[in-house]
């Protein structure tokens, strides 16, 4: 599976989720299908997306938060699985892509390539659904089953190390923040 | 436990008035008793972080997500958090607003903590990160207020140090 292909699955799924992105393939890739004012691509600070996206998670619980984080930010953030699972936002599902490489620095293997198990640290952290899917159509599936499930969810799915060709976009860092925020904004203010 | 109750209870005040709805903190002993206030108030969400840097994306969410938030940690567990602040806080001009006891200063008996007690400061700095101090009584409440605001206003992670004649009754 590809991470853009699967990107571009569940793609119109995400027009009403509030989406918190790492850095890098995934931000450029979900960017080239097609950037929205609800999308927010978190360009550094690697292991951080998932504490952003609980941050959003705790102080609104009525809104849908999908992250999209990797294997290498997340082994740098190996203990917010234990934060994420302790206040258990129901309202939050994190995705994994997990090319087992920090693809963007060099393909170099990252320890998921050797056996480590990031659906298994989730659910031995407490993250009550989680889930290792290597298809297309199982990603397209348990993902939407994970946005029906209304529990904290971490599925990991197992993607090609393949990437675009460069990350820099058009976006600039402030621009995709202010306006992330202010959807956030408009979007209490209209009450939904 | 000698940490003073009192200023821990003018310093509380003083972050519920700021308007903070959501702290994020690690223990430590100067910060027991804000740690138990925010765990009692029915109002605040208080998220019990692994490591310091990740109460800077619960900010920078909680912040989005329009509520106004407070880090509570160590000035060790500032050190641990820097690239979060730098490459999150700061990148992306967060009103973050920190508390950091200020461990390691003149009066510190434990060894391990005097290390970090001398670079604090010079960090804080190096980051041009504006910080004060909050070292008596009197002006807890104002300097919260104050940090607040510039934080707002500069839409950037301000600090300030919790001192030992604040939080220490020897």
């Amino acid at each position: 599976m590809r991470r853009l292909d699967a990107l571009q699955a569940i793609y119109g799924e995400l027009e009403h989720s509030v989406v918190v992105t790492i850095m890098g393939a995934v931000a450029a890739e979900l960017q080239s299908i097609g950037h929205r004012p609800n999308f927010f691509y978190l360009q550094h600070a690697m292991g951080l997306a998932s504490s952003v996206g609980l941050g959003i998670a705790l102080a609104r619980p009525e809104l849908p938060v999908v992250v999209f984080d990797g294997d290498g930010s997340l082994l740098m953030n190996l203990g917010g699985l234990t934060t994420l699972a302790r206040y258990r936002p129901r309202n939050l599902v994190h995705v994994v892509f997990d090319n087992e490489s920090l693809l963007s620095v060099g393909g170099f293997p990252t320890a998921t390539s050797t056996g480590s198990d990031l659906a298994a640290i989730a659910g031995a952290a407490g993250v009550p659904l989680t889930g290792t899917v290597r298809t297309l159509e199982e990603f397209t599936a348990t993902f939407a089953a994970a946005q029906k499930a209304g529990d904290l969810t971490t599925l990991v799915a197992k993607v090609e190390a393949v990437g675009p060709s460069g990350y820099v976009t058009d976006l600039s860092l402030l621009e995709n923040r202010y306006q992330f925020a202010r959807y956030l904004k408009e979007r209490q203010a209209a009450g939904q | 436990m000698p940490v003073s109750a009192t200023s821990s209870t003018l310093i509380y005040r003083g972050l519920k008035d700021s308007g903070v709805g959501i702290i994020s903190a690690l223990p430590e002993t100067w910060l027991v008793h804000l740690i138990r206030m925010a765990e009692e108030d029915e109002e605040m969400t208080l998220v019990r972080l692994a490591k310091e840097e990740e109460g800077v994306g619960v900010s920078t969410g909680a912040h989005f997500a329009g509520v106004k938030s407070a880090m509570l940690m160590q000035n060790h567990g500032f050190l641990a958090a820097i690239n979060g602040i730098v490459s999150c806080g700061q990148l992306y001009r967060i009103p973050l607003l920190m508390l950091i006891s200020q461990r390691g200063s003149f009066g510190e008996r434990d060894p391990w903590q005097c290390e970090g007690g001398g670079v604090t400061e010079h960090v804080l700095e190096a980051l041009r990160i504006p910080f004060d101090h909050l070292d008596a009584p009197g002006h807890v409440e104002k300097r919260i207020a104050k940090a607040q605001t510039l934080a707002y206003a500069a839409s950037r992670p301000v600090a300030l140090l919790l001192c030992r004649d604040l939080m220490w009754e020897d």
